[in-house]
């Protein structure tokens, strides 16, 4: 094998492992974000010792660009889709020893990581076993009037089909305790993941909790955005068995 | 004419098929003997092209030929929707394997990071 094994701290050079959380691991599903994903790693790394890239078949070097910041990346053959990623970054997670929570996080740049932080001292100090991002429960988030309405119908889907009564659906930043995560098994491949992880976790009946986040579009993440014509594939991908 | 009613329902049949079900044996043999008697009734119909006339008069269709056209048809939409419903089955056991193969390559190479870290050479 041409690969050698990443370091076993990773972590970029010289940077200290003191106070930094020892029991949360970040997972990262990443696919084609060369010029963002860096960054983004770097910044959780300041605040969390376990950051997890699940590579789904970059071709512009993610992986390496992953890898030099500092993650533990994972790779996938070939691209298998947001949710195949998502599914295999949550399943190596949530087998390391000393595991507590794990964080689903973009790679694009459009989650903060402060309300990563908050979104875990919400978890701790209510108990609970699962923290949704929401960018609804506060007017900070401004996405455009269409994008607002696909994602409310994807919220009143969700609510319908998953009994959970949260303000936000397909919101990527996801805090989930171990013992939750043991409930997830995405089937769905691409988008819908998204909709079936809200249901699984529901599921579990565990205490969930929402989180005001705020999600920012920058140009960068507005142009790789979900089309609205895609929103017609995750309904379909999610009603076919 | 009632053969409008059984095309309906033909038709809502396979949405629910497509919505609901997942691939079991049962299917399977459901399927396999379909298929049968699809052979069957086409050998009977080239040897007797009478009895499809008929069958299609039976069931409020003028010609023969009508019938066999709507017939394929549906016949033609559960050919894809039941390749729709495989390619489906394949992909996700297709994921699975490739998601096995990533996770064992990471679980080596913490293996071996862990055991050079006790053993540094």
């Amino acid at each position: 094998m041409a690969r050698m094994p990443t370091a076993p701290e990773p972590g970029p050079a010289g940077a200290s492992t003191v106070g930094r959380e020892p029991t949360v691991w970040v997972v990262i599903p990443l696919f084609n974000e060369a010029t963002v994903v860096g960054r983004v790693i770097e910044e959780l790394l300041t605040t969390f010792q376990h950051v997890v890239c699940v590579d789904d078949g970059s071709t512009d070097g993610s992986a390496e660009v992953a890898e030099a910041a500092g993650a533990r990346v994972i790779r996938h053959p070939y691209n298998l889709g947001q949710g195949a990623a998502l599914q295999t970054g949550i399943s190596y997670a949530r087998e390391q020893p000393g595991a507590e929570y794990i964080i689903t996080f973009d790679a694009d740049g459009q989650h903060r990581l402060v309300d990563a932080q908050a979104m875990v001292a919400l978890a701790r100090a209510e108990k609970a076993a699962i923290v949704f991002g929401s960018r609804f429960l506060d007017d900070r988030t401004k996405p455009g009037a269409l994008k607002r309405l696909v994602l409310k119908t994807a919220v009143l889907v969700t609510n319908l089909t998953t009994g959970l009564t949260l303000t936000d659906a397909h919101n990527g930043l996801r805090v989930i305790r171990t013992d939750a995560a043991r409930a997830v098994n995405l089937k769905q491949d691409r988008m819908a993941h998204a909709t079936e992880i809200v249901l699984q976790l529901g599921r579990t009946r565990l205490p969930y909790r929402e989180f005001p986040v705020e999600v920012l579009y920058t140009d960068y993440s507005r142009a790789k955005g979900q089309s609205l014509l895609n929103s017609i594939n995750i309904l379909v991908d999610l009603v076919i068995n | 004419m009632w053969f409008q009613l059984l095309l309906v329902l033909a038709l809502v049949a396979i949405a629910a098929y497509l919505l609901r079900s997942t691939p079991n044996a049962k299917h399977l043999a459901i399927r396999r003997l379909v298929v049968f008697l699809g052979l069957a009734a086409g050998i009977v119909v080239v040897v007797a092209p009478g009895v499809l006339t008929s069958m299609a008069r039976a069931v409020g269709i003028g010609r023969g030929a009508d019938l066999l056209f709507y017939t394929a048809i549906v016949a033609g939409l559960v050919y894809v929707v039941n390749e729709y419903k495989r390619s489906v089955q394949l992909a996700r056991a297709n994921t699975q394997l490739a998601r096995e193969l990533a996770l064992t390559e990471a679980r080596l190479q913490d293996r071996i990071a862990e055991l050079e870290r006790k053993e540094p050479s």
